[in-house]
Order: structure tokens, then C-alpha cells, then sequence
């Protein structure tokens, strides 16, 4: 019966309750998008690499994947000798550069080039049509298409450099558009198309013969990723292998500002929840001295009224931590796409990763925060003085 | 009516009550003193008060503001603690109670009726009727059959699903009364109970009094009201924290 005078004191108090919650929620939503920002982007970059299905990266000493124009020369001896390896199952070479596209007269779009080996490739999915099979053929993205107003099946001339002085391109190529491509790794709007590895360094001319910007190296089953890296660098001395906790590393410490902004939010957030239920609460009790004075006189036992005041507050945290929840993934929702829209950035990229745990992580941290809150007015309620609250009611 | 009496364990015993002590007495005051520190000093609210009431007796409290009356009250219910002096109701020495000990004594052994009524606004008649018994773990078919007896003994049967603000003040007090009985009390302690209500309603309310009394219910009434002292079968003066009169004593 105490607990249903507990929830009937709330019920009774609709408006303030209601604003109260109201407020909790906002908390919530807000704790639980910075706990989901938290572990977010990196949970999604994490994502992103293990898509791939190649464990290590190989780049150009002290560089990371696509962090620079570094390239790196005498590719094919390179692979040959990382597939020897008796732990390496596969490696696909990768060399990133630019292309330019005439569009008819003096338009001219430009774009990101991938040069990959077709059959093994990770860098994009095809969306529509189907895989690169011959020297000639490229697979282009969504925004590439649009820009150019190309469609599949259409041939391209498409070359790989423009000489300013000379007013003419270089490495120039007719490629038939056989399919369009999701890039995993590139941002919605960023126009990009991929060609067989061959044909980019042929196109590149002698600066780009023989050079790979990345190598993906998939590993067989059981073998240790960190001592595989460590043996790969110390025979290619000009080479840094990066595993995916290894990338994953240099992401946190890249990102290290947004969690730590993340952490002050999420803190902030239920500060305000607890000081919002603690502000109700002892504002409820202090209008009930009286009828809670009386609780106690008829018998009512202390422990009872601190269950009934905490009730209360765990109620109100509960509440309003349900109704963040669902306001948390609608806002993270809408953030997120606001922040994956900056240039840059994948376009499947995810600041706000939802994930079971976090939304966990949320709720009982408000819980909590609900049982604390009660305490302070709980004692209060529970340790008043029986016979002069009494007098100082009736007199007032 | 049946006063369904408790022991302060909990227990049904109205035998067993009639047992642990002479009948003739349900409470025995001796030399109670209660003086509060007010800005470093001691205010003498009562000054060795010494009092005895038999089971049935119907005593009326009365004297000036500030006499002591309400303090006297606080101490036989249990809810304050005398500086000096003990207290003994239903044979057991209350001054000395632990909290929980005095919060269970209170349950199972003390009635209240405020002049506030201080009914629990959310819940209706019979819930509040029902609350000390949900207290003391009372099966629930049994506290609403015994609500629904109570609220039948104070006229209220068909008031059972009204809430406290659905009420005229003097269903309210009647409805405190009823909660008041609810685990029989051995002692029935009422602090000017009809200080809220108007005339009509208070003599209503003075002839409840009566019949409680009538029925074997122990009272003790805190009072300004002169028709209520009147109607009591002994009144005790109290001035300046001391009784001075105790007139209708039993011998």
C-alpha cells in the first residue's frame, strides 16, 4: 500500500511530475547519446576495418592508410614476397591518385582513383551492375555518376593527370563503366571510381609504375596478428604493418577529445538528472511533513517511509530514463547525420553507435542516480521529529 | 464491535493483555518530566505529572494554551520521550522504547485522532482505514472486512471509495477514528478532535466519542472544547506543566 501512496504522491503532483520527468529525460537523451558517442566512432571505424576481412595494412613507414600521397616502389617484388609468407593467405595492393573525366567542352570533373586487383578487392561493394573483369573497364560511385551524368555501360575517357603548362592531359584512357560502387572508405560526396591497379600505374606513367599505396594482407586462420606484423616490418624496412587494434589505437588517440567531451556531457547530464529528481523529491516531502509526521505516528515504521521517498525518486529517474532512451536514438539519429555529413568522413561512418550496453550503461546509471537522489530527502522524511512536526503543522 | 485488540508483537491477545496486567489500569504516569532547551535554556513543559487511567476510563485533558496538554499527549503515544520520570501503557514501560520498539507499540497499541484528521489525500476511506493494518501485516481479506466493519461503526458505509477532499470535515474525522481503531488500540488518544469542525459537526462528533466509550474504548481527549470535557467522565486540569485538578478520578 506504501507503494502505491509513493507512485499516487507523483500521480497527484501530474503537472510537476510530469516536467520533472520531462527533464530527467532530456538527461537521459543526452547521457545516452554522449555514451553512445563514447564508444561510437570507434566501434564504427572498427566496423569499417574488419568489413574488409585483411588484418594488416602495409604502408609506407610512419604512415597510415591513405594519410598522405606517400606511395611506395618496387610493389610487385613487395608482394611477391609478403605472399611467401607462410602466415598470409592473400594481399591486395591498392594505389590511391586522382582522375580527371571530360564531361564535353571545357568541363572537366575531377575525382579520387582507386587501382585495385577486381577479384580480391575490399575497397567498395558493388551496387548496380557488376565487378571490374578487364584492363579497360572502371566501376564508378553514385556521385561520380551524377556529377558526369554518365550511366553504366557508357565509355569514358578518363585520364590521370593534367599538365597546366601544356594545357592537355596525361595518361588519358577510354574505360567502360561496368558498375556502381559503394566505397566503404570515402564520404558520400566525394566522387571516386575504381580501375584495375595495372591500368592506374600504366595511366600514372613512370611515377606511378611499380608503386602501391596500401597493401591489405588477409592472414590464415590462427595466425597471430601482432607477431605476423612484427616479421613482415622487420623484413620490409621501408614498410609499417598495422593491424586493426593497431588502427584502432591511433583512432582513440585521434579521437581521444570527442570522448573526453563525451565523458563531460554524460557527467553534466546526470547532474542535472540528480539534482532534478533530489529538487522534487525534497520539494514532495517537504510538502507531506505533515501527512508523513502522522505516517510515523500510527505506526508506520521508518524504513517503510525511506522505501516510500526513494520509490519516488527511482520512479521519476525511471521514467524519465525510458522516455530519454528513445528521445537519446531520435537525437542521435538526427546529429548524426548532421556530423557524417562533414567532408571527409565514410559515408555509412556512425558517431553514435547504438548498442544494447549503452542504452544499459544509460538506464542504470539514471537509476542509480534516481536511488541516490532519494536519500538525502529520505532521511529527512524518515528522521523528523514525530511530536513537533506535529505541533508545527497545527499551528501553521 | 469487536475492538480486535493487539499485542505490540503483533498478535492477536486480547486475553493475553487482560493477562500481563491488572485490568483496572491501562496507563500509569510517575513523576513525568519533559523540558525542552530552548536558547540555552530548559523550558519546563511538564513538571512531574503522575497520572493512572483504568481500561474504559474516558478522560478529557484540559487547561490554557501552553498548560502542557498537547506535550502530555506526545508521551502517552508514544511519539516523544519524557525527560524524567516512566510511562507504562498496557504494562509495558514505553520510556524506554527503541525507535522501531515505540513505532511497533504505537501500531499495535496507541489510536490517533488529530484535529487535522491528516487522512492520506491519494487513497480513499477504507485505504485509509486500511493503512495502519497493511502496517501490521494484517491478510488483506481480513483489513478490508474490518475496514468496512469500522467505517460501519462510524456511519460511513457508504463512503468507503470516497476520497478525504470528496468529505465534509466531519466524515473526515470519523474516517480518522475509524483508522484511529483499526488494530484495536488499547488506548485511544485524540488531540482536540473537534477543534476543525463546527458546532453541529463537533457535537456529532462528541456523541461518537460517547458511544466509543460506551463500547469499551479507552479515551483520552486533549480539549479547549467544554461540551467535550463535559462529556468525558474525568477531567484533569492541567496548568503551568502540573495537574491541578482531576476531577471524576476513579477510586
Amino acid at each position: 500500500m506504501l507503494l502505491r501512496l509513493a507512485l499516487a504522491n507523483l500521480w497527484r503532483r501530474r503537472a510537476r511530475t510530469a516536467l520533472t520527468t520531462a527533464g530527467v529525460a532530456v538527461a537521459a537523451a543526452m547521457l545516452l547519446d554522449m555514451v553512445m558517442l563514447g564508444s561510437g566512432m570507434r566501434e564504427s571505424f572498427r566496423g569499417f576495418l574488419e568489413q574488409q576481412d585483411y588484418q594488416l595494412r602495409m604502408t609506407p613507414r610512419g604512415t597510415m592508410p591513405f594519410d598522405s600521397e606517400a606511395t611506395i616502389s618496387g610493389a610487385n617484388e613487395l608482394l611477391a614476397r609478403v605472399s611467401a609468407d607462410e602466415d598470409v593467405a592473400g594481399v591486395a595492393p591498392v594505389l590511391g591518385g586522382k582522375f580527371f573525366v571530360a564531361t564535353g567542352g571545357d568541363s572537366i570533373v575531377a575525382g579520387f582513383a582507386v587501382g585495385i586487383a577486381p577479384r580480391i578487392q575490399a575497397d567498395y561493394v558493388i551496387a548496380e551492375g557488376r565487378e571490374i573483369e578487364g584492363p579497360s573497364e572502371t566501376v564508378w560511385n553514385g556521385a561520380l555518376l551524377d556529377a558526369t551524368g554518365k550511366n553504366l555501360g557508357d565509355t569514358v575517357r578518363v585520364s590521370a593527370g593534367y599538365d597546366p603548362q601544356l594545357r592537355r592531359f596525361t595518361g588519358t584512357r577510354d574505360l567502360v563503366i561496368v558498375g556502381r560502387g559503394r566505397f566503404v572508405m570515402l564520404s558520400g560526396g566525394e566522387l571516386a571510381g575504381a580501375v584495375p591497379i595495372a591500368t592506374l600505374q600504366a595511366m600514372g606513367g613512370p611515377e606511378r609504375e611499380d608503386r602501391i599505396s596500401v597493401a591489405l594482407v588477409r592472414l590464415r586462420d590462427g595466425a597471430n596478428v601482432d607477431s605476423v606484423a612484427a616479421r613482415l616490418e622487420r623484413n620490409e624496412p621501408r614498410m609499417s604493418a598495422i593491424s586493426t587494434e593497431a588502427a584502432l589505437r591511433f583512432v582513440d588517440e585521434r579521437l581521444g577529445y570527442f570522448r573526453q567531451l563525451a565523458i563531460i556531457l554524460a557527467s553534466v547530464s546526470l547532474a542535472v538528472g540528480f539534482l532534478l529528481v533530489t529538487t522534487l523529491v525534497t520539494v514532495s516531502v517537504n510538502e507531506r511533513i505533515g501527512e508523513i509526521a502522522v505516517l510515523r505516528a500510527i505506526g508506520v515504521a521508518r524504513w517503510r517511509i525511506v522505501a516510500q521517498v526513494m520509490v519516488e525518486g527511482v520512479a521519476l529517474s525511471f521514467v524519465g530514463a525510458v522516455f530519454g532512451l528513445g528521445l537519446g536514438l531520435i537525437t542521435a539519429k538526427w546529429l548524426n547525420g548532421i556530423l557524417a555529413s562533414f567532408p571527409g568522413l565514410p559515408a555509412a561512418f556512425d558517431f553514435f553507435l547504438f548498442e544494447p550496453s549503452a542504452a544499459y550503461k544509460a538506464l542504470g546509471l539514471l537509476v542509480l542516480c534516481g536511488i541516490l537522489a532519494g536519500v538525502w530527502p529520505a532521511w529527512r522524511a524518515s528522521s523528523l521529529p514525530i511530536a513537533k512536526t506535529l505541533r508545527e503543522e497545527a499551528v501553521s | 464491535m469487536s475492538t480486535g485488540r493487539m499485542t505490540d508483537d503483533g498478535r492477536e491477545g486480547q486475553g493475553q493483555l487482560q493477562q500481563q496486567m491488572p485490568k483496572a489500569s491501562v496507563l500509569s504516569a510517575r513523576d513525568v518530566r519533559r523540558d525542552y532547551p530552548v536558547a540555552r535554556e530548559a523550558v519546563h513543559a511538564l513538571r512531574g505529572i503522575s497520572l493512572d487511567i483504568a481500561e474504559g476510563e474516558y478522560v478529557a485533558i484540559v487547561g490554557p494554551s501552553g498548560c502542557g496538554k498537547s506535550t502530555l499527549l506526545n508521551l502517552l503515544g508514544v511519539i516523544d520521550r519524557p525527560s524524567a520520570g516512566s510511562i507504562t501503557i498496557a504494562g509495558r514501560d514505553v520510556s524506554t522504547l527503541s525507535d522501531a520498539e515505540a513505532t511497533r507499540f504505537r501500531l499495535t497499541q496507541i489510536g490517533f485522532v488529530f484535529q487535522r484528521f491528516y487522512l492520506m489525500p491519494t487513497l480513499t476511506a477504507a485505504e485509509n482505514v486500511e493503512l495502519p493494518m497493511a502496517e501490521a501485516k494484517r491478510p488483506r481479506v481480513e483489513r478490508e472486512a474490518r475496514a468496512r466493519e469500522l467505517l460501519s461503526y462510524v456511519g460511513l458505509e457508504g463512503r468507503a471509495n470516497h476520497r478525504p477532499f470528496q468529505l465534509s470535515g466531519g466524515e473526515q474525522q470519523r474516517v480518522a477514528i475509524a483508522r484511529a481503531l483499526a488494530n484495536g488500540p488499547a488506548l485511544l488518544l485524540a488531540d482536540e478532535p473537534t477543534g476543525e469542525l463546527d458546532a453541529k459537526t463537533g457535537a456529532e462528533m462528541i456523541e461518537m466519542f460517547a458511544r466509543l466509550n460506551a463500547d469499551g474504548t479507552t479515551l483520552v481527549v486533549v480539549t479547549h472544547d467544554e461540551d467535550l470535557a463535559k462529556a468525558a467522565k474525568r477531567v484533569v486540569h492541567l496548568r503551568d506543566g502540573q495537574i491541578v485538578d482531576d476531577t471524576g478520578r476513579r477510586a
